[in-house]
Formats: C-alpha cells, structure tokens, sequence
C-alpha cells in the first residue's frame, strides 16, 4: 500500500550518548519533553512506513573484554554509550544519514548516532 | 412493534441464535442444514403471523419451529441416508424428540463459540467477514455482495467454498483450547472490527452510514466480554472504540445521510452516554501489558470526543499516532498522523513531513496538502485540492474537496 518504488534496504540507528557524568543527565521534565521529540521522530519515520524495530536500553550492562575481564557499564573507554537503536527501511545510506540526522539527541553536545546497514545476505 | 417491524428485529437477533444452537447440537458439518431450517423458520413466521396475528412470546416461538423443523429434517434424513450418514441416523433414532438445549447460558455460549469457528484462520479474512455477516449477523447475500462490492454469485461462491473449507478442516463448535485462543481471538477481533468500518466508514452505500452494521459489531464485541475466557484488556479496548466513534452517529451525518465533516457536526448530538461507556471499557482494557492497535486507537477515538481543542488533546492524539504506526502501519493513519501534528507543530513543520510520505495515489493525501497549504500557501493549497478532485470518486469527499477549493478560490 505505501507508495514505495525503490527496492528498500534496512539500516540500523545506534544512538550514543552520554550516560555516565552527573550533571549532563536530564531533570525528569527535561526527560519527558526529550520522550516527546524522540517519539514523534519515530513518529515521522513510522509515518512514512519505514519504520522497522527499535528499543531503549537498559542504562544497566556490563562489558567484556578480550582479556576476559568483565566490567560494569554499557560503555568502553568512551563516555557515550549506546542509549537505544532503531531499524529502519531507506532507499540507500544517504537517506538513511538524512532521517538519522533529524534525531532530536543529536541536540545534545557530543551525542551522536551512527547509521550502519544491516547485511541480509 | 407490529409484525412487520418485528420480523426484521427478530431475525437480526435471533436467526444467529437458532443457526448456532442448531449448529452446536448437530455439528458444525450441518451448517447448512441450520440455516436452512433459520431462514425457513421466518418464512413461516412471515406466513402465519400475517394471517393469525403475533403470538404472545414471538422468539419462543421461532424456536418451537426451528426445533420442528429440525426434527422432521433429521427424521427425513435418517431415512434417506440411513447407510450414508449412519452419525445421524442414529441420533433421530435415539432420540424421537430432537433435544436441544435453549437455555440462556447455550443460546450465548453457542454464539460465541461460531464466532471462533467462523473466524477459523483457514479461511480468507473476506470469508471470515462474510460468513458472519451471514450467520452472526443474518444479512441476505445481496446485502453481503453490495458490501463488498461484489456480485450475488461471488458471494454465494465465497462462502460456499469457506464452508467446505471449515468442514475439511472439521472445525467444532467449541472454544479454542487456551493455548490457541489468544490468536484465535486476534481474528474473531479484527473480523468485528471490519464489520464495524463497513458499517462507519462504508462509503459504498448510498447512506455513508450504516448504523446496524456498527451495532452488530458491538453488540458481538459484547459476548466476548460476557465470557471470562475472552473478556481480555484488547478486548475492552475495541469496545471502547467502537462506543466513542458510535457517540458521533447523530452528529456524522444529516436527515439526506449525507456525512457531516468532524469540524462542522453538532457536538450537542455527541451521545454521552456512549462517551462515558467508552471511558468505562478503556479503564478495563488498561490491565495487562499489552498494547494493541484497539489501545491506541481507542486512546485516539476518545480525544477526538473531546470537542474543544486543546494542545494536550493533539499532542496525545499525536503520541498515540506516533505508536500506532510503528505497530501497525496504515496509510490513513500517516495522513492522520500528519494532520495531528500540524496541530501540534503548525502547519509549515507538518507540510515537510506531509511531502515525505509518498501516497501521490491517494487523493486524501491531496485533500491533506491542500487542508495544510491553506493560508500558508493559498495557491499550492488551489493545486493540492484539482490534485486531490482529479483522483477523487463521486460523492461525499468530492463535494467536501470542491467546496474547499471554492472557498479558496473566492477568497
């Protein structure tokens, strides 16, 4: 039904930011009205069907490293760690970049996301 | 009620009872036995209550002559197909008199229970809805064919062969075991809410608005919360949809059945009583951790029997739109969807998204630029509006579409 005529491929949104220092974590109203952008970005790509999965992540992990030792925190070395994905459906890794760049964290300092195609074979 | 009003009344709500009892006692594999003897039984009604006057109890009634019919048409059957059909044979042997079961909790039990047979996922979602337009809801094939915009033949056709279907798959008149019902209940769900839309939103009919198909559906939903085993938070959430859109019956269209835009009905005619049972069924449905497109749906129904316009009644309608597309996503509801956020962020912000969608096939997707460009761009709202006329059918929408475009173009 969706007036799509270019063969669309998937692509992951992995959205990084900072969830470790204090005082860069949002005030719980500052929390809901960055819901609010979030979802109606969401909203925006879900509109134009090209919405496939996602999820948040727990701000709990725990990382493993080669030398087997494991440690607590979804981050590595860097202080941004992924806070949620997305998958999405695009016609090529332009327009994947150009939805990815309508984000609402990437109005935070030093967040980012990162778009990867996802391999289907 | 005289007869003549009655019959109709009658049939509508008893010719499901006396298919699905007979049905029930006899098998699922003498459907069409029962709905012979159904459709039999209100002829003869027809007949005699014309010339000798209404008996005192008319439903009781129908069942002592459907209960006759069966017996002489098992009786018949047992002497003809005595070698053939040995199962029935020796039930009308056994029994001189055919017993059937008319109490109050078998007549519902047995409803719900053809609901799931009917609703059998080795049937196509059309058949499904035929089916139970035909049995559920005892609509003649014309009025089934003129819903689905078919012919007589196509009809009897489709439902000739589900039936053979559900007999090969030999599919009883019973519950679905609790492993199975979750899914089974899916469909019995999304077949009542067809049945529903063709009622609201047909716009096939001649009357946009077909009342009785809505309250057929309702009136379905209802055995579902009657039994405990399906009286589920999805369950209630369709209920409440169906009970805030049916609030805007009075209000949706005028005496020549000609629709009535949201915008410009009469909220005086928005029924209450209905909003308030709504609200009641979206409290129930709110158990649970699921959330299904009914939630939504219905979170986005009762908004919309709010009549003022408030920013918080867009930005949740919005919200609810953001999440239904990512469950379920529907043309209609981007076009929705777009149109709420234009009054949430304004039209401008909503027109750069409205551009992305890419439905150039739909003319409400045309209808919606034009409804968003108006006094931002007056003249590419003009050419969104010929876009949306030069791919709109006849009736209601066009007239809707030619009289914005008159409107623009005068000022």
């Amino acid at each position: 039904l969706s007036a799509q005529p270019i063969a669309m491929e998937e692509y992951i949104i992995l959205m990084r930011l900072d969830l470790i220092t204090k005082d860069k974590q949002p005030s719980p109203e500052q929390l809901e009205s960055y819901m609010k952008m979030y979802h109606d970005w969401v909203g925006d790509i879900a509109a134009q069907n090209k919405f496939v999965g996602g999820k948040g992540l727990s701000t709990e992990g725990k990382v493993i490293k080669s030398d087997k030792l494991v440690t607590d925190g979804p981050f590595a070395e860097i202080k941004e760690s992924i806070a949620g994905f997305i998958t999405i459906r695009a016609a090529s890794l332009d327009d994947a970049a150009a939805i990815a760049g309508k984000c609402p964290i990437l109005q935070g300092e030093g967040n980012s996301v990162e778009v990867r195609k996802i391999v289907s074979k | 009620m005289s007869s003549p009003e009655i019959i109709p009344h009658l049939f509508r709500t008893e010719y499901r009872k006396i298919v699905s009892v007979l049905s029930k006692r006899f098998g699922f594999d003498q459907l069409e036995m029962a709905e012979d003897i159904a459709s039999e039984t209100f002829l003869t009604a027809t007949q005699s209550w014309g010339i000798e006057g209404m008996p005192q109890n008319p439903a009781g009634w129908l069942y002592t002559v459907a209960m006759n019919k069966a017996k002489n048409f098992l009786q018949r059957e047992a002497l003809l197909k005595r070698k053939i059909a040995p199962e029935i044979s020796r039930t009308a042997a056994k029994e001189e008199e055919p017993c059937v079961d008319l109490s109050p909790q078998n007549i519902q039990d047995s409803q719900l229970q053809m609901m799931f047979a009917i609703c059998h996922p080795s049937i196509s979602p059309e058949a499904q809805v035929g089916l139970s337009l035909r049995i559920l809801c005892g609509f003649g094939i014309e009025e089934i064919a003129s819903a689905f915009l078919s012919s007589k033949e196509t009809i009897n056709k489709r439902l000739f062969r589900a039936k053979e279907r559900l007999r090969e798959e030999k599919v009883q008149i019973e519950m679905p075991g609790a492993e199975a019902i979750g899914e089974r209940l899916k469909v019995v769900l999304a077949t009542i809410y067809l049945l529903f839309n063709e009622g609201y939103y047909s716009a096939r009919q001649p009357h946009p608005l077909r009342k009785e198909l809505c309250y057929e559906a309702m009136r379905l939903c209802h055995f579902l919360l009657e039994n405990e085993q399906t009286n589920k938070p999805e369950v209630n959430a369709l209920m409440a949809l169906m009970c805030f859109h049916a609030s805007r019956f009075d209000a949706r269209a005028n005496e020549q059945g000609e629709l009535i835009l949201y915008a410009d009905q009469d909220t005086g005619l928005w029924n209450s009583e209905l909003v308030s049972r709504g609200g009641y069924f979206l409290r129930c449905a709110a158990t649970g951790n699921t959330l299904t497109r009914y939630h939504l749906e219905a979170g986005i129904a009762y908004w919309n029997t709010q009549g003022n316009d408030s920013i918080r009644k867009w930005e949740q309608i919005l919200h609810y739109y953001n999440l239904l597309l990512q469950i379920d996503y529907s043309p209609i509801a981007a076009l929705n969807r777009t149109f709420a956020l234009a009054k949430v962020k304004g039209k401008p912000a909503a027109i750069i998204e409205a551009e992305k969608l890419g439905l150039e096939d739909y003319h409400f997707y045309y209808a919606l630029l034009g409804e968003l460009y108006s006094g931002v761009d007056d003249e590419q709202a003009k050419e969104n509006y010929r876009k949306a006329l030069a791919k709109s059918p006849a009736g209601f929408e066009r007239r809707t579409i030619e009289k914005k475009l008159t409107e623009l173009e005068g000022s």
